[in-house]
């Protein structure tokens, strides 16, 4: 064993107190200041050991660990105005805690929702009887870009459409947890969960030491166990792989991470080839049969004789092989438009509708702005709002009213009254904070969860996800895009501390 | 249990490429090392001329506006990305190659290639003159043979493994005729006295040490070798790793791994020109190959090799891709 250091300030040391003297969380939920139930003393002790090490040495060991993710190449491309740059997520070192009976929560929550996603899947392309009784509009789903009539009574196997999922959950200021949005298409992060962990284990293992923590690198191996669980029936050994858009996709360190913890080949569509309506990818030896795609590529370029011709990322034929049952795709075709902000408003009335339960996790309150009376509410709200068109992703076209200028309070009310369609509104939700290593100290930033869940047979959720954290003042924008960064995500096992507070 | 891993053949051509690109680069370093030990006094701008030359460079040197000068063509080898066989550029495809290949190459691989490459995207001019161009020649040496290192002890031995080495060896049986090649005239010139015949052999001396024979060729020389030994020793000793020989037999035995282990059976034909290679190295005496002409013999095994690649390419790899990397 090793030896503990006899000198290690316990919790409400003078060190402590200097290092967050400065740190007031405003009237937000603190993950790290918060008195909580159950933490068994961990929230304590790495304050305490934060302030042992003081933060010059903080800063010092922070911008280490930030350069080793630079030499490792664990990045990712931002696009703008017609530039690619590579950047890191930026690391905060100090970690988010969740304690055992909030995870329990969460992933029972995360699992509902997820079953809830898949039945209205299956529901909507098998006669959408939930549209028949009325509990969504029809045009909503139907009427969708998302919506894939080439899904309509396709059998997949285990009624299984979101094989991976991360559900973006925020925290108010109360603590209560609220589903922000799903991203039941190609939702990306999770290896930076992973990468956060070993970063932090090698460059401040006298944070982590004694703590009781689940682990996070199981995700590779349950991946791929679903993978092959979902791959056509009585294929044996089946053979899974990623298809990636390669090395330009801004993603791409995710999809290496993913290829290599599942030790399955990363194909671009050029790797694969269609004949007599299976896949297959070449080799060196010639043509091997391929059996399940987890598939990052948008449905949109997936097959160029069906969707968007000019795709050159996908693999021409690919929807046939499929739909002959010779392939299976992950996550399904089609996914889109469960996880549409529009549809997103319906989903306690979803979950009720199929499981006979109330969610679990909220959902914060949502206006539809294609009803009339969501949209009179928000532009006659305008100020207090979000307001977020309902087709896009990472953090583009959003409105923050309380933050916004007068003049862009006006061009978001002309988009509304465009097409109010497009639109969904929702009050500002007073995200939680963390403390969080800046120029300036230790300062309060605010920061979502997106927790992955990954679903063959049945649903398994890793432990954590991916804390997202508005490294700016007061942004409550947490979009690796839009400059945000990143936490290691702890879950405490139920024995929090195997060794007591430090 | 375990399973029989396969090879994408995008990835075997990526493998191929970054370990030709790496040889390239080290090799470049140890000729911009010797030529610079060559410079003579006032024929400066010759020595490294010769360079251009034996890369078959001479066209695009002058077309992207550079004047032959030591400074120009430190700076076209060295510094100009824009010039495709420039060192920035042969890392930066070696680079490209190796972020394809992030899901197969071990993570150390990736992530000393990846500092490398940063480290040498932007050389100054002032590292190109005087004694600081021989440590940067080391540098860059260093920085590749790191990169073998570590691909000796964690690349995993499968098929990707010997396209690897199938492209070193190419590479380097290649570079060792260019480095042959940029002292051809040495042997044509008019013996004259001993002290002439000395300096000749000081040459050699430099050459045998650009390509880390020197030693090696010490212990199994004769105390009266000639040129030609020198020749002998960089063209077809058995023992020396940089040999084009030794690369030729190496070749050879990755072909038939591939073949026998992996059953590749695309491997006949590459391995026929192999053995014709072999044939054309070993089947006659070095002073047989130099009355022939050196020169027009080392073209002819550089022509040799290029149709070699072609042919691993047109069989292994993703030719059915018009921008095969190439």
């Amino acid at each position: 064993m090793a030896k503990r250091t006899a000198t290690r300030p316990g919790a409400g040391t003078a060190a402590e107190a200097a290092l967050f003297a400065d740190y007031d969380p405003g009237p937000y939920f603190c993950e790290l200041t918060a008195a909580r139930a159950g933490d068994g003393g961990a929230t304590a002790t790495v304050r305490a050991r934060l302030a042992a090490i003081g933060l010059e040495a903080l800063r010092a060991r922070a911008a280490v660990a930030e350069g080793e993710l630079i030499d490792l190449g664990v990045t990712f491309t931002v696009y703008s105005d017609a530039t690619a740059i590579d950047r890191i997520l930026p690391f905060d070192c100090i970690p988010r805690i969740i304690t055992a009976a909030e995870w329990d929560h969460i992933e029972r929550g995360v699992k509902q929702r997820v079953a809830a996603l898949n039945l209205f899947l299956h529901d909507i392309y098998h006669g959408g009887k939930i549209l028949a009784d009325g509990v969504l509009p029809r045009e909503l789903v139907l009427g969708n870009a998302n919506y894939r009539p080439e899904m309509e009574h396709f059998p997949v196997r285990f009624g299984t459409y979101v094989h991976i999922c991360g559900t973006d959950i925020v925290r108010g200021r109360d603590g209560d947890f609220m589903v922000l949005e799903d991203n039941a298409r190609t939702p990306s992060g999770v290896s930076y969960v992973v990468e956060n962990r070993h970063l932090m284990s090698r460059s401040f293992p006298d944070l982590m030491a004694g703590m009781n923590l689940r682990p996070v690198d199981d995700y590779g191996r349950r991946l791929h166990a679903a993978m092959a669980e979902i791959a056509p029936e009585g294929v044996d050994d089946p053979e899974v792989v990623l298809l990636s858009p390669g090395i330009y996709n801004s993603a791409y360190f995710e999809h290496v991470f993913l290829a290599r913890e599942m030790g399955v080949p990363l194909v671009e569509g050029a790797d694969l080839v269609v004949e007599r309506d299976h896949v297959w990818m070449r080799t060196t030896a010639g043509l091997r049969a391929v059996h399940t795609i987890y598939r990052r590529i948008g449905d949109d370029f997936l097959d160029p004789t069906v969707f968007r011709p000019e795709s050159l990322l996908g693999v021409p034929g690919l929807i046939g092989a499929w739909r002959a049952g010779r392939v299976t795709l992950a996550n399904a075709v089609g996914t889109g438009v469960a996880d549409d902000k529009a549809v997103y408003a319906y989903m306690p009335r979803i979950i009720r509708y199929y499981l006979g339960e109330d969610a679990i996790l909220a959902n914060v309150p949502t206006y539809i702005c294609r009803e009339k009376p969501g949209l009179d509410y928000t532009l006659a709200h305008l100020a207090e709002l979000v307001v977020k068109p309902v087709g896009e992703s990472g953090g583009y076209g959003i409105t923050i009213g309380p933050r916004a200028s007068r003049a862009e309070l006006e061009t978001a009310r002309a988009a509304l009254l465009a097409d109010p369609a497009n639109w969904i509104s929702q009050p500002v939700i007073d995200l939680s904070v963390a403390p969080t290593l800046t120029e300036y100290g230790i300062r309060p930033r605010h920061l979502d969860l997106r927790p992955f869940a990954v679903t063959g047979r049945e649903t398994w959720v890793l432990a954590g996800g991916l804390s997202r954290v508005a490294m700016r003042e007061g942004s409550l924008i947490v979009n690796s895009s839009q400059g945000g960064g990143s936490k290691d995500t702890w879950v405490l096992a139920d024995e929090v501390l195997a060794e007591g507070p430090g | 249990m375990a399973r029989e891993p396969v090879m994408l053949a995008r990835y075997a051509e990526g493998l191929f490429w970054m370990a030709r690109y790496l040889e390239r680069v080290e090799n470049l370093a140890r000729l911009i090392d010797v030529t610079q030990g060559f410079e003579s006094p006032g024929r400066e701008a010759e020595s490294w001329h010769a360079l251009v030359r034996i890369n078959a460079d001479e066209e695009d040197f002058a077309r992207r506006g550079h004047t032959p000068g030591a400074d120009a063509v430190k700076s076209f080898y060295l510094a100009d990305a824009a010039n495709p066989t420039s060192i920035p550029a042969s890392l930066e495809a070696a680079r490209y190659n190796a972020r394809t290949l992030r899901p197969l190459i071990s993570t150390e691989m990736w992530r000393q290639l990846n500092m490398f490459h940063r480290a040498m995207s932007a050389i100054a001019p002032e590292e190109m003159q005087g004694d600081r161009l021989s440590r940067l020649c080391t540098r860059i040496k260093e920085g590749v043979q790191t990169h073998t290192g570590i691909t000796e002890g964690t690349f995993f031995r499968d098929q990707g493994w010997l396209f690897y080495r199938l492209g070193r060896l190419i590479e380097r049986a290649d570079q060792t005729t260019r480095l042959l090649d940029i002292r051809y005239h040495l042997l044509t010139a008019p013996s004259g006295g001993e002290e002439q015949r000395v300096a000749e052999l000081a040459r050699w001396g430099g050459v045998l040490r650009a390509a880390a024979g020197y030693h090696a060729f010490r212990r199994i020389a004769r105390p009266g070798f000639t040129p030609a030994d020198v020749v002998a020793f960089l063209l077809v000793d058995h023992g020396f790793p940089r040999s084009v020989g030794l690369c030729v037999s190496e070749m050879e035995a990755v072909l038939g791994e591939l073949r026998a282990r992996w059953g590749l059976r695309g491997t006949v034909r590459s391995l026929e020109l192999v053995e014709d290679l072999r044939a054309a190295l070993m089947g006659r005496a070095v002073a047989r190959i130099i009355e022939g002409g050196l020169h027009e013999f080392l073209d002819a095994v550089q022509k040799d090799l290029i149709a070699l690649g072609a042919e691993i390419g047109t069989a292994f790899f993703r030719d059915w891709r018009p921008n095969a990397a190439a």
